[in-house]
């Protein structure tokens, strides 16, 4: 339980895989999440970049600075990045791979060197998107969702992007396998299923999602490739093809891939949220059974994106249907974690903060999902702002902010070393203020009838538009204020033992940072839950 | 990696059939959309169907079931130790694989010198429906074919194993992961065969 | 080595299921020759479902692992079949 002594850095500092090819060579689990939460970090801050400029564009009606296509590019770029680099490796693969073999008491997922692959793999995806942008026809311009017939006929370099999107699928697809395989096989003596951290369960449910949704995108780009390189069109009505058949398999895979960002993040949510009311989470099974729900039902509402495509009736009704049903497990959640708030002994430390606007956030996105899920409704502000502003309060309300609290509640853990918390604080009130600004003014003027992916837009919308641009200012000083404050927490923040929150599963168990092998020699033995305070003597 | 590291027989073949499924489904992709098209164009379907030559594709299933077999024994064979017998009849498998390639260069040769290809001035004149069934069936068998291909390419690098003694009776469970992926090549090609072979 | 692996298909039974998918096949390609309408490409279907049991069960030994693989081959094929039947219900009634 003791920390060690001074100069010893666990698994950062392990002397059997010294310098920088001990680290993209590693097979360490935390050494491996690590390497991906650089890189999406260092991702999330590009996407975030290209999304101010687009913000900017859109300060006052007409060509600011943007012609049509540079803004059309833009906007793909900040949809790709965001989606495939940043959103859906962002949780699992990051803190999955820094946390979750720890939580069961494992000394490493179950295959270490595919694990590794997964990296390289996303990293030589992620390295292709980049090489799209500057070889062939010049940036992709189709949107993060490549539709057909646009996608196959446009001139800029969709053939590589795809090409990227393929690669770093597959890397998610290994992930999946591994966290499945790994969760199943290698949980401690005593950690049985309902011991472990919900956490870990949002990670088995996503994990299981990578597994059966990602080779559907896998093919459906790959068919559009193989009609923009030889000509064989299988979406494609000039040789029989259907359009629409298009947006089914693209959807197939992306609705479900919407829980792959959100699910993890819900965990983290879950993981967090007792900890700081110093109670054990409230309706703990529920919450399990919830996740594995929303997985499952996930998989059955992605006709929700096609209401305006020429989609039959019947299957609008349906998949309106099943929208309203995937809100229930949703729901489920959020009231477990407000009951598990209930007359708890609060800490407002920041990654509680994180974890509650998380709550707000995601209930926003999700209360105006509804919205969209009705199909009569629908039709209405399909294609608006309104959607825009839906999707980032799901997506980064969500998904974003859980990943940020993430990092506020185990970068202590991993580098042993903790942030300011007045600062982390101060960064989240400019978030929080900016981040409304910016994404209600959005689903206001989307009401009022601006549609997305425009660089122009009519004169009655300056107004609003201008607000949402000062709200992406003010939200972009907090991202500034608290990057810089956790990474100089990293390099020299004030050293934390093994339990700076008070946490009752394994991960607090031992040494922050963590030893290269994780419990030492002899595996831990599990007697409690993860949230039994009590138990594990913290209360 | 040390070889005394207790290893998880049970985890290695769970993770290698989470593994198939994901190949199941990629390939369910183009299932979903020949079972869209053949609702859409079911004439068309069946009057492209009788192009095929049923004695390529007949050949072709006996040679991939008769393949699944070796692979099959060869586990079987490694484990009762008789492992020169295993390797044989990996090479079977191996050489099965390159007849099955052989057989499917002369099929869509015939087809192509037939002009029945993708935008193929033949294909233009009929129905269009045609053009579907001949699109798919080029994407669905190309794609398969390039499994078989990876599918040959492992059991011949399992071989080197067990020529080193990393794969032997008593630790066997690359051999079976490697024959698991060989029987799902297998397994899609049962599905291929009668839907575009036997369309009627 | 761990006890739940250690079964030993003999050869037997292996060459028997060999020869049981070749009377598959030589079924399935005999009933092609009768023209049953709409029904032939569900009995092609189902004879293929026949023959790859076999497979799955026999050849990838999955009759002789764990109740989590089985589940999980069923999972796998029950989002398929999803996949495949709510594609349909868009398609049949447009």
């Amino acid at each position: 339980m003791s920390n060690y002594p001074a100069g010893d850095r666990g698994f950062l500092g392990d002397p059997k895989a010294p310098g920088f090819l001990g680290w993209i060579f590693s097979t360490d689990h935390k050494r491996i999440g690590l390497l991906y939460f650089w890189a999406i970090v260092t991702f999330f801050c590009v996407g975030v970049l290209l999304g101010l400029l687009l913000r900017l564009e859109l300060f006052s009606p007409g060509v600011d600075f943007m012609s049509a296509q540079t803004y059309n590019a833009t906007f793909t770029l900040h949809g790709v990045i965001m989606i495939f680099l940043f959103i859906i490796p962002g949780i699992p693969a990051a803190f999955g791979n820094l946390i979750m073999p720890i939580q069961i008491g494992a000394r490493d997922v179950a295959f270490p060197r595919l694990n590794l692959l997964s990296w390289w793999l996303y990293m030589i995806g992620a390295l292709l998107a980049i090489t799209s942008l500057f070889t062939g026809g010049g940036p992709p311009d189709t949107g993060w969702t490549f539709y057909v017939p646009f996608s196959t006929q446009t001139a800029s370099n969709a053939s590589l992007a795809l090409f990227a999107v393929f690669i770093i699928g597959f890397s998610s697809i290994l992930t999946g396998i591994n966290f499945v395989t790994t969760i199943h096989r290698m949980r401690t003596t005593g950690m049985g299923w309902f011991r472990m951290p919900l956490f870990t369960w949002s990670l088995y449910a996503t994990a299981w999602i990578q597994i059966l949704a990602t080779p559907v995108l896998a093919i459906t780009v790959s068919l559009v490739m193989v009609e923009r390189l030889l000509g064989i069109g299988l979406f494609n009505p000039t040789q029989g093809g259907d359009p629409v058949m298009y947006q089914h398999l693209f959807w197939i895979y992306s609705h479900p891939a919407v829980y792959i960002m959100v699910l993890p993040g819900m965990g983290v949510v879950s993981d967090i949220i007792p900890v700081f009311a110093r109670k054990p989470a409230f309706g703990y099974k529920a919450i399990v059974v919830s996740s594995l729900a929303i997985a499952f039902a996930g998989s059955l509402v992605w006709g929700h994106h096609m209401y305006t495509s020429g989609m039959s009736d019947n299957a609008v009704l349906l998949f309106s249907f099943l929208t309203f049903v995937v809100a229930i497990p949703s729901a489920i959640k959020v009231f477990n974690w407000v009951t598990t708030l209930y007359k708890g002994s609060i800490a407002l430390d920041p990654p509680l903060l994180y974890a509650l606007s998380f709550v707000l956030l995601f209930s926003i996105g999700g209360l105006s999902g509804l919205v969209l899920g009705a199909a009569s409704a629908d039709v209405h502000v399909h294609d608006t702002h309104f959607v825009v502003g839906h999707f980032h309060y799901v997506m980064f309300g969500g998904a974003g902010f859980a990943f940020f609290a993430a990092m506020h509640y185990w970068l202590p853990k991993i580098y042993g070393r903790i942030y300011s918390k007045k600062l982390a604080t101060i960064a989240w009130g400019f978030m929080f203020v900016g981040f409304n600004l910016l994404y209600l003014t959005m689903q206001i003027v989307g009401v009022k009838g601006m549609p997305r992916r425009y660089y122009n837009y009519l004169p009655e919308f300056t107004d609003l538009n201008r607000l949402a641009t000062v709200g992406s200012w003010v939200l972009a000083i907090g991202l500034v204020i608290m990057f810089a404050n956790l990474f100089h927490s990293v390099l020299r923040g004030t050293p934390v033992g093994p339990n700076p929150w008070g946490g009752a599963s394994l991960e607090w168990q031992i040494p922050s940072p963590p030893p290269t092998d994780n419990f030492g020699e002899n595996d831990p033995v599990v007697t409690h839950g993860p949230y039994d305070f009590k138990e594990a003597g913290i209360l | 990696m040390t070889p005394h590291l207790h290893k998880d027989y049970v985890g290695a073949k769970f993770g290698m059939w989470l593994f198939l499924f994901t190949e199941l489904i990629l390939f369910g992709g183009l299932f979903i959309l020949y079972a869209v098209y053949l609702s859409r164009y079911p004439a068309a379907f069946i009057a492209a169907g009788a192009e095929l030559d049923l004695r390529f594709g007949a050949a072709n299933t006996l040679i991939l079931l008769t393949s699944s077999l070796f692979v099959a024994l060869s586990i079987t064979a490694l484990r009762l130790g008789k492992t020169r017998q295993s390797l044989w009849l990996l090479a079977a498998t191996v050489a099965s694989a390159l007849l099955f390639l052989v057989n499917k260069f002369f099929e869509w040769s015939a087809k192509i010198q037939h002009g029945l290809y993708p935008a193929s001035p033949e294909l233009q004149a009929r129905e269009i429906g045609e053009t579907v069934y001949f699109n798919l069936y080029y994407l669905t068998t190309g794609l398969h074919g390039l499994h078989v291909l990876i599918g040959a390419v492992v059991i011949v690098w399992v071989m080197v194993f067990i020529r080193q003694q990393k794969v032997h009776r008593d630790d066997w469970v690359i051999l079976e992961n490697a024959g698991l992926y060989w029987h799902l090549v297998d397994l899609i090609w049962i599905f291929l065969f009668p839907l575009y072979y036997l369309v009627l | 080595m761990s006890s739940e692996s250690s079964h030993i298909v003999p050869y037997r039974t292996f060459i028997l299921i060999w020869i049981a998918l070749l009377i598959l096949t030589g079924v399935t390609i005999s009933v092609a020759q009768i023209d049953l309408g709409p029904l032939n490409i569900w009995v092609a279907l189902s004879i293929a479902s026949c023959k790859s049991a076999l497979v799955v069960a026999i050849f990838m030994h999955l009759k002789y692992e764990q109740l989590l693989f089985k589940l999980a081959l069923l999972s796998a094929l029950i989002i398929l079949a999803i996949f495949i039947g709510f594609t349909f219900i868009d398609v049949l009634y447009r």
